[in-house]
């Protein structure tokens, strides 16, 4: 029985029917990790052992990493220098769960070092390659772990976003990656880049997937103070509703894209509205303003999380951060500092607070919003380097949500003329990622993502 | 070169003697252990970790901060303080800036002058709750770094520049020693490093007390490394001495931390402090904000036992005791609690001499303070008893007593009738005590007289 393309809710049941061993499961993804990491870069660590896989609703299931969850025994990088021998001697919080929840860990995923950028391309192992076009970059800072879904090296990853690190490297490698809502995952044990953003999450073939992985990574930490004590719902079941929403498609958010882009996602909007679901034309703040305010308070905090990083206790020094890294802390250091930290820091604080009563009125108006993550589909290796604050530039249709904290999910929507990854957003208020699962599971069904996940996996049979 | 006035205020901090450190579950109790047994991903500062703050530990500082007179911020928040060392793990320490725990305190002391006692009352700016570091040891060209205390909590008063000597700093520091014993929030051992104590020095030219607090001299000295009160005294009167040199050659000290020797007695310099350091000061984006209601903040206060000040004042005001007495006995907490123990077994309010009687035994010494409660009221009952003196003993000890102090015999006799007191001892120390002192004296007198 050929495995290829089987999500890991088949994976499951497949297991449960014994038609498939949980150690034919993982020698199958180990072997295509391997064979095709020479070519994508996908992973900055391969596990060749199945590590022991106890009773649980993922038992079996083997799991690509972001290599800035720290995973006992198991390197932990994030994709720089600094961290290249660096085992955590504790686990963080979301591969704990998974864990012990039954699943197993194929390796850790390539990543933007620390987490800075939009391309995987300033990770200090050599960027992933964009399994659709290799010559072209697949997205980041979660790069590594969109391309092993992609290729089907692994049937599902875990990345984080701190603003489109999972929204943006789904769209363009043409898989669904949900950014819940801040504080709904716990952050201990996740290599922080900004403290006030970072939100783990999955990164899958389906949005059942995604809902199940959901389901056993979110809920309250001791270990995490910002982490909420909101009750974790049923996601599976709220996927599953029978709901029409009023889905609001703000207008700043359509400027600027790529034709094909445009095309697509206007598409996309006329199958929502043939589907019954009522678009709205909504007004949101022009996604420019959170630019300034995203790059001013990420900075700040890349700055001081990465203070710790002296080489006295664990790593190599301060020396050996890439140039992307030391310009960041360079920045963050100047917006913090005595005289500017009222005019810059303090100031973006409260535009923060603006972005957040914007979208929460818009929310008052409707269920969810609609947009594209990215302008752009994937673009060419080394192209970025044109662009001086390109992670941000790149995102910012994706700053809103992070900023104000709220959830988001991008799914595939088509492939532009040059056979490249068309993303479609879908953003929800706080704590509503049942709602936007249920809507992109009701896309699903309607247009299986017009066959892009099938026609990615089939580069790579 | 007209008088200089020392302006002197005080950076103190309190190790408290939580169970856990601040920011994660390693025990707070980390002196005497083997080092880096006792860390954790936190208090390493290891990739990914995070704090979670003790929340006793905030409810001790509040404690503090009330013990201490001051207004309690109904929000408090943690900061980043970012500065670059091997003790400090994360590069930052968790402290708090603009929103600490209590502002605006003040403490009354008791300041034993020439003439006697006088009550001061110094200002606490604030009260604020951060996190320890670890600590280097230095051998040879190697410095070691042990992170077991790192993160452990912290309390820190900042008190205003109201000190005008090194015996206010003294009695000031006992003072607050003595609340926080009370408290029981902290060993408060300064040998240890669970109390430790910053004065910075300064002199004024103007003796009037407001114009000198409104006109701050333009520079001022911090000085380190001070492991005891006494040692604190005698590093402030080096200092002002050395200050006062330097002002009256008309030049200004340099604004700098010094360290102190205790070999030496003296200050050494440490470091330049031209300007302010840059700390990069942002509230932390892993630790949520902190609200207190009203009824919390007062549920805490509740929990503050009698202070040694208010003690001091119901002791003389109840038990009639004389205020030195009362202040000594006060300001130990356990010895006031045995002291009003033994009271209680005393029956005490049968005779309102009792109280004072017992705090001369105490205060003197008369019976040793390490006798469990049934030993000391034995040893303090039997010295009430009037004592049964042998007339025949008596008489030897005082023909002994005189014959072998002559001297002292020939100047009582020429007129200085203050050695009685002397006589009377001489005797008793020769009966061993077994004489009853209003005899001995009366007896004294007739034999003398003669």
């Amino acid at each position: 029985m050929s495995l290829l393309g089987k999500s890991i809710t088949q994976l499951i049941k497949d297991l449960k029917d014994k038609k498939v061993s949980k150690s034919e499961i993982f020698e199958y993804f180990f072997a295509r990790s391997k064979k095709y990491n020479s070519i994508l870069n996908s992973y900055v660590t391969l596990c060749s052992k199945q590590s022991t896989s106890v009773d649980g609703l993922l038992s079996g299931v083997p799991l690509a990493i972001k290599d800035n969850f720290c995973t006992k025994n198991i390197k932990t990088t994030a994709s720089s220098f600094i961290l290249k021998d660096f085992i955590a001697p504790y686990e963080s919080t979301v591969t704990q769960k998974l864990k012990q929840a039954g699943a197993v860990f194929l390796g850790k995923t390539n990543m933007d070092a620390w987490a800075h950028g939009s391309s995987t391309e300033t990770s200090d192992f050599g960027p992933t390659k964009n399994p659709w076009d290799t010559d072209r970059a697949p997205g980041g800072s979660s790069g590594g772990s969109a391309a092993a879904v992609s290729a089907y090296l692994a049937p599902g990853a875990i990345g984080s976003e701190t603003a489109g690190s999972i929204r943006q490297p789904a769209s363009w490698c043409g898989v669904v990656g949900l950014k819940p809502t801040y504080a709904r995952v716990s952050r201990y044990g996740v290599i922080a880049m900004g403290s006030s953003f970072d939100c783990p999450g999955p990164m899958t073939q389906t949005v059942e997937d995604s809902a199940l992985l959901l389901q056993i990574i979110a809920g309250h930490d001791k270990y995490d103070a910002t982490s909420s004590d909101e009750p974790v719902p049923d996601y599976k079941k709220q996927m599953l509703e029978k709901r029409k929403f009023t889905i609001g498609l703000p207008e700043e958010y359509m400027v600027g894209l790529d034709n094909d882009v445009q095309q697509k996602v206007l598409e996309s909007i006329t199958v929502l509205e043939k589907m019954g679901h009522r678009i709205k034309k909504v007004s949101l703040l022009d996604p420019k303003y959170s630019i300034s305010v995203y790059t001013i308070l990420q900075r700040a905090e890349v700055s001081s999380n990465l203070a710790r990083y002296d080489g006295v206790r664990y790593g190599l020094d301060r020396l050996h951060f890439g140039a992307e890294a030391k310009k960041r802390i360079m920045l963050g250091t100047y917006t913090l500092s005595h005289g500017y930290y009222d005019a810059l820091y303090k100031k973006a604080q409260k535009v923060k607070t603006l972005i957040i009563n914007d979208l929460k009125r818009v929310f008052s108006e409707v269920d969810i919003i609609v947009a594209p993550p990215t302008p752009i589909t994937a673009i060419k290796l080394k192209e970025f380097e044109k662009y001086p604050f390109f992670g941000e530039t790149m995102d910012k249709l994706n700053e809103a949500a992070a900023v104000a904290g709220t959830p988001a999910i991008s799914i595939p929507c088509g492939l532009d003329s040059a056979s490249l990854p068309v993303g479609l957003q879908f953003m929800g208020n706080y704590f509503q990622e049942g709602t936007l699962l249920n809507i992109a599971y009701q896309f699903e069904k309607e247009t299986n993502f017009f066959n892009v996940i099938y026609e990615g996996q089939k580069k790579y049979e | 070169m007209s008088k200089l006035y020392p302006v002197i205020g005080l950076e103190i901090h309190v190790e408290l003697n939580t169970a856990s450190k601040m920011f994660c579950q390693c025990s707070a109790n980390y002196f005497g252990k083997k080092p880096n047994s006792n860390t954790c991903p936190v208090c390493l500062g290891l990739p990914g970790a995070l704090p979670v703050p003790n929340k006793l530990a905030l409810e001790y500082t509040i404690m503090i901060a009330q013990a201490l007179n001051c207004n309690i911020n109904k929000k408090t928040k943690f900061d980043r303080k970012h500065y670059f060392y091997p003790d400090l793990p994360k590069g930052y320490q968790i402290s708090q800036y603009d929103e600490p725990v209590g502002v605006s305190g003040f403490l009354e002391v008791d300041i034993k002058e020439a003439d006697g006692y006088v009550t001061k009352k110094f200002g606490i700016t604030r009260v604020h709750i951060e996190e320890d570091t670890g600590k280097l040891s230095h051998i040879d060209n190697d410095t070691l770094v042990d992170f077991n205390r790192s993160s452990v909590p912290l309390v820190e008063i900042v008190t205003e520049p109201d000190f005008e000597s090194s015996v206010d700093v003294k009695f000031f520091l006992e003072e607050l020693h003595s609340i926080i014993k009370t408290l029981n929030v902290s060993d408060a051992n300064m040998e240890k490093g669970s109390m430790r104590m910053e004065p910075n020095i300064s002199l004024s030219i103007y003796a009037d007390i407001k114009t000198r607090k409104n006109n701050l001299p333009n520079y001022k000295v911090e000085v380190k490394n001070i492991n005891s009160f006494n040692f604190a005294k005698k590093a402030i009167d080096y200092e002002i001495k050395r200050q006062t040199e330097i002002l009256e050659s008309n030049s200004i000290p340099q604004q700098e931390t010094r360290g102190y020797n205790e070999e030496t007695g003296k200050t050494f310099s440490q470091r330049k402090k031209e300007n302010a350091m840059d700390y990069r000061y942002f509230p932390d984006p892993d630790i949520p904000e902190i609200e207190f209601s009203p009824e919390y903040i007062l549920s805490v206060k509740t929990q503050i036992p009698e202070l040694p000040g208010n003690k001091k004042k119901r002791f003389v005001n109840s038990y009639k005791l004389k205020e030195d007495d009362a202040r000594i006995i006060s300001k130990d907490h356990n010895l006031s609690l045995f002291f009003e123990e033994v009271l209680r077994e005393l029956k005490f309010h049968t005779n309102p001499k009792t109280p004072q009687i017992l705090a001369n035994c105490i205060v003197n010494k008369k019976i040793p303070l390490n006798l469990n409660k049934e030993e000391f009221l034995k040893k303090f009952n039997e010295l009430q008893k009037p004592k049964e003196t042998d007339i025949n003993s008596l008489n030897s000890a005082i023909s002994l007593v005189f014959k072998t102090n002559e001297a002292q015999l020939k100047q009582y006799r020429e007129g200085k009738t203050t050695l009685l007191a002397f006589f009377i001892g001489q005797v008793l120390k020769e009966l061993k005590g077994k004489a009853d002192p209003v005899i001995v004296k009366a007896e004294l007198i007739k034999k003398l007289a003669q």
